[in-house]
């Protein structure tokens, strides 16, 4: 019952923000401001059914490699620099200290070591994605239970069959706290990374728009954005559902 | 975690020592690799140029003053955004935290609004306000605004009710139940939240800068590369890391100052 009231309380939320946005943008008349209606049309039309389906693609194909790349390398990278304590005491500081420099002050670096093309904007989404990931799996790491390593050595567990059965499926639920934090951040990158001397994707369509002062086209990508942001954290909040459940299990007994 | 307390102070003090050796030698040993890799020719020397010629042009850029009203530029951006950030989200993150038909009413608003990346709004905010530092903090608080928010929801959240409740059912008045409990209990989330926040915050304000070119390192950063003065520019990104670097660790002290009662600082010795 009162489940249901705050659903409807949400879903009241929504319309009240659509209707506002829709009435104030269609009586304003401001250049900056277009009518609500026209943006909605051009998401469509443009972004999804029209020329701009070429540049999404573009975006998301640089958005998941980069992704992927610091997935993988956050894990892994954090895997041994938690376990090994030389590793860690030799590399904290300089890793604090890479981590420190935003992502988007190095895509002059980048540019100027990969050129213009897709390499340079996945190697910025890859680095950005990395440090998140990294730092939650060493401290996932760090957090391991005694006693479950104790167990595991008692048992005689060790090598490869110790990192399968008891490091990474401990470390995991951290992981995807990592990569929740490097979802929107891979956002950002990627359209920055395609803001300066790029002729694709989501970023140079902005720019563009900009240039030529479309306010309909600069208001559908930021619309475009939000949505893509939605339903990148809506899928993997389903796979972490999925994938953790026997996380969510142990640690809100009795369930929702 | 509680050996390691036990430890008695002699080898404390080695563990001490090798603590700070350890890294400066692999930072020197980097260093040094990449020195001899420029220098025999394995890395060209126009992408990366060597870290003695990196020092002696940041040692030369410290001198000259133009790099510190371009610091100050970028301080004043994250100082504003990071303010304006903090004050309105624990205010509307403690409401939408107290109250829980107004956190339904406004979640999904927040949901699609926060991922937004702010350096989509550039073009919208530089046709509005220019390109001066107003836009930079309004991207800047923009982007941190929704870390403090969810910062403060979730430290609202962890209030343990049945602390709470006893306070009131020993009378404590409103004030004192703030005091004592709610602000206690908030504290170890909100400083956190505002240390990432402070992150986020120096992130767009280097961002924009860079982008529209308001006055600040990221200005300094994205004119070097256009120029294509390589040392230049690598010595920028040295400066932005190291402002970082030291925000991050300021932070990082308050949190120890201020939270030393809290179970996370009390981790032993790292």
């Amino acid at each position: 019952m009162k489940r249901g009231r705050y659903t409807l309380i949400s879903v009241l939320g929504v319309v009240v923000a659509v209707a506002i946005w829709w009435i104030t943008s269609a009586s304003a008349g401001s250049l900056y401001y277009p009518p609500m209606p026209d943006v909605i049309e051009a998401v469509w039309s443009y972004w999804l059914a029209g020329d701009g389906g070429e540049h999404l693609a573009s975006s998301l194909t640089n958005l998941f490699s980069g992704l992927a790349i610091g997935i993988v390398a956050g894990i892994v990278l954090g895997l041994v620099i938690g376990q090994n304590r030389w590793i860690r005491t030799a590399l904290t500081p300089p890793l604090e200290f890479v981590r420190a420099i935003p992502g988007t002050a190095l895509i002059p670096f980048a540019m100027v070591v990969f050129g213009l093309g897709p390499t340079m904007k996945i190697f910025i989404i890859a680095l950005g994605t990395f440090f998140p990931i990294l730092l939650n799996v060493i401290d996932g790491v760090r957090g391991l239970s005694r006693e479950s390593l104790d167990t595991a050595r008692s048992f005689g567990i060790r090598g490869w069959q110790k990192q399968r059965r008891v490091v990474i499926p401990a470390t995991l639920p951290r992981a995807a706290a990592g990569i929740k934090i490097a979802i929107p951040l891979a956002l950002v990158l990627v359209v920055t990374s395609e803001m300066t001397g790029s002729d694709t994707g989501i970023g140079f369509v902005l720019v563009t728009a900009q240039n030529s002062f479309n306010q309909v086209s600069v208001w559908a990508a930021i619309v475009l954005l939000g949505v893509l942001g939605v339903v990148l954290n809506w899928l993997f909040t389903l796979l972490e559902d999925r994938v953790l459940a026997w996380d969510k299990g142990l640690h809100r007994i009795g369930g929702q | 975690m509680s050996a390691a307390t036990a430890t008695p102070a002699p080898t404390w003090r080695i563990r001490r020592t090798t603590q700070i050796i350890t890294p400066l030698a692999t930072i020197l040993a980097l260093l040094l690799v990449w020195e001899l890799l420029v220098r025999v020719g394995v890395l060209p020397m126009r992408y990366a140029p060597p870290p003695t010629v990196i020092v002696q042009e940041l040692g030369a850029m410290l001198i000259d003053t133009g790099v510190y009203s371009q610091l100050g530029g970028t301080l004043v951006g994250w100082g504003s955004s990071l303010g304006i950030a903090v004050v309105l989200g624990v205010v509307f993150g403690t409401l939408l935290g107290r109250f829980r038909a107004a956190s339904a009413f406004f979640s999904p608003i927040v949901e699609f609004l926060r991922p937004i990346p702010s350096v989509a709004m550039i073009p919208l905010a530089v046709l509005l306000s220019g390109s001066g530092k107003p836009t930079e903090i309004f991207l800047a608080t923009y982007a941190a605004l929704w870390q403090m928010l969810v910062a403060a929801m979730v430290a609202v959240g962890s209030v343990d009710p049945v602390a709470r409740d006893t306070a009131a059912s020993f009378g404590l008045s409103r004030s004192a139940q703030t005091r004592h409990v709610l602000l206690p209990s908030m504290l170890p989330h909100l400083v956190t939240g505002i240390r990432i926040a402070s992150a986020t915050a120096l992130i767009f304000c280097i961002t924009s800068e860079l982008l529209i070119g308001s006055p600040g390192l990221g200005q300094g950063l994205g004119a070097a590369r256009s120029v294509g003065n390589l040392p230049r520019m690598y010595a920028f990104i040295v400066v932005i890391g190291i402002v970082g670097f030291l925000l991050n660790a300021a932070f990082k002290w308050v949190e120890s100052k201020v939270l030393f009662w809290h179970e996370s600082q009390r981790g032993g010795t790292q």
